[in-house]
């Protein structure tokens, strides 16, 4: 870029001038073009009308258009669903294998399998749960043999709502029992004998010890899987063919075809979804940050 | 509680004998989340098994994955598949490696902004990030205000297609790469290592490629393994970039097939274990946790 710079000699100084920016500049070269680029191009889109001019009519739609509102809506709702479930069943396993008394073989192979787990998914995930759940799947197959009940006749549906979010829990609760289970293990003994030798019970010393010092770590992470699912896209697209219109799948559909007949209204549903995932990770880092006051 | 512990137990037994005493004997709630969390691991595996060994009635056998495996479509989607993995494998290594070097040895100012870039992929999930690249390199890129072009167009060409598609996987394994190479860096204190190699001569390129590379090998190994299973079942990219490759495929082939798709989606999840159960074994940390969800 400068060469006349290289001919200067080399001095080692503590504060880094300009040339020892040059070692980064093909990483940030290589951010700006494909992370920085596309991102900043839906932005501007986001406000621009079908003539190219400056607007804030396609964010003021994103409220007012039903589709879009239903498509939000659902993501959130299957997200929250997940995120809450995944969390407390999660949170539960991290706890059975950490401090809950199991052999500690089950631990690593738990950690592992949640590993596998929280990795496993889009399309092959999808396939796994219609041989599981679907209509000749094996767990159905099986509860109607053993139990002589068809689940399909209770109304269950693998092509649904709640279809779906049992398919996402297996991505879900798994990555909640890789970030619940470091933060459980740094519960000090310390605490728990402090609060038996004052005479505490074990429902007080949770309540009043374990619970409030683990809270941000389990809200913090909670809000981590909400994110998780809300930017999921091929498990839910594989499972439904795009019958349940949660956001990326319209985003999806937009970017085929200009299907909301405005380019620029695509682009800002695309933002609204960044903001979402933008607070929630910046959620779960604030909280974080408050965990590790305590554990560790 | 202390005082009476057993003196001579290791402090792991020491805990275990602390807290049997103050709960019941068997942990019958932990017994009972553990096999309901493993019932649902491992149900849906065993469903996938179950269901794509009976392709021929009443018959258990490999069938569907013989069927499976010699389909040509399925050796030309998967060996391109592994192709674009490992490109994107080698074109990470070499801009994180040099760059979370420079970064502890010289710029440590830039930290805080590199790893706000490289948390940015979590922000913006693999359908925004098409949908931002296919808007930007559908046209020819052109010096801003000016009609001077810098690049034609890069989804109209195979190249260009393939180069983005590369890009886009880079940056779905960021997080992952950066923060594994970040670590392996850290444990492995390459300050002192380069200053050792310095005082013996040694230029930078051997520095990075015999002192830094070696060390970094366990770190490398599990981005790259973590980065291979994002690839390996990656759709989102590749179906909107409109390339061939094994994500897009398998979801074609559950179409209008049944139980080829279920042997393929078992022998996904055998890679899947593998690639985790590598990454465990070398680093027996916590493994590290991506998504092409």
């Amino acid at each position: 870029m400068a060469p006349s710079a290289v001919s200067a000699p080399r001095v080692k100084r503590p504060a880094s001038g300009w040339r020892a920016w040059l070692g980064v500049v093909p990483f940030f070269l290589f951010a700006i073009l494909f992370l920085i680029l596309p991102s900043v191009k839906l932005f501007v889109g986001s406000f621009a009308d079908n003539q190219g001019n400056f607007t804030f009519k396609n964010l003021l739609q994103l409220f007012t258009e039903p589709s879009i509102l239903n498509a939000y809506w659902l993501s959130i709702r299957i997200s929250a669903v997940t995120a809450i479930g995944g969390g407390i069943f999660g949170f539960l396993l991290a706890y059975s294998v950490t401090i809950g008394g199991l052999p500690k073989a089950l631990r690593s192979l738990l950690i592992t399998f949640s590993g596998v787990a929280s990795n496993f998914a889009g399309v092959p995930l999808a396939f796994a749960f219609v041989a599981t759940l679907g209509r000749t799947g094996f767990v159905t197959a099986l509860m109607k043999n053993v139990f002589h009940l068809s689940i399909y006749d209770t109304g269950f549906n693998l092509y649904s709502f709640v279809g779906l979010s049992f398919t996402y829990m297996y991505f879900q609760f798994p990555l909640m029992v890789l970030i619940m289970a470091p933060a459980l293990d740094g519960l000090k003994r310390e605490w728990r004998e402090a609060a038996e030798n004052l005479g505490a019970s074990r429902t007080q010393y949770w309540l009043q010890i374990a619970l409030p010092v683990l809270l941000p770590s389990i809200l913090g992470s909670m809000i981590l899987l909400f994110g998780n699912a809300f930017g999921a896209y091929a498990t839910a697209y594989a499972l439904t063919g795009g019958a349940l219109p949660i956001v990326t799948i319209q985003i999806g559909a937009q970017i085929r075809g200009d299907v909301l007949h405005n380019p620029g209204l695509g682009y800002a549903m695309a933002m609204g979804m960044v903001f979402i995932m933008a607070v929630s990770l910046a959620g779960y880092s604030w909280l974080q940050g408050r965990t590790e006051r305590w554990l560790r | 509680m202390t005082a009476q512990a057993p003196i001579a137990a290791p402090p792991k037994e020491r805990t275990l004998i602390a807290h049997s005493r103050t709960r019941r004997a068997f942990p019958l709630w932990s017994w009972l989340w553990f096999i309901l969390g493993a019932l649902y691991f491992i149900l849906p595996l065993y469903a996938t098994l179950d269901f794509s060994l009976h392709m021929e009635r009443g018959v258990i056998g490999l069938k569907a994955y013989g069927a499976a495996f010699s389909d040509p479509e399925f050796a030309r989607t998967f060996g391109y598949s592994v192709f674009l993995a490992a490109v994107t494998i080698i074109v990470s290594v070499l801009l994180v490696v040099p760059t979370a070097y420079w970064i502890r040895l010289r710029l440590p100012e830039a930290r805080r902004l590199v790893e706000f870039i490289t948390l940015l992929p979590f922000v913006i999930p693999a359908i925004i990030l098409v949908f931002g690249m296919i808007r930007i390199y559908s046209s020819p890129v052109e010096i801003p205000f000016t009609s001077i072009r810098l690049l034609a167009p890069l989804t109209t060409s195979k190249l260009g297609t393939n180069a983005l598609i590369v890009a886009g996987y880079v940056v779905l394994g960021l997080p992952y790469m950066y923060r594994s190479v970040d670590t392996g860096m850290r444990t492995v204190d390459v300050r002192t290592l380069t200053e050792a190699a310095q005082s013996l001569g040694a230029n930078w390129l051997t520095i990075m490629s015999r002192v830094i590379l070696p060390n970094l090998r366990t770190a490398l190994l599990s981005g790259a393994l973590l980065t291979f299973a994002i690839v390996l079942g990656e759709v989102v990219l590749a179906s909107y970039l409109g390339l061939p490759t094994f994500g897009p495929y398998l979801f074609l082939l559950g179409q209008h097939r049944a139980y080829e798709p279920a042997a393929l989606t078992f022998t996904t999840f055998l890679l899947t274990w593998a690639a985790m159960g590598i990454i465990q074994l070398i680093t027996g940390g916590q493994g590290q946790v991506a998504g092409a969800h």
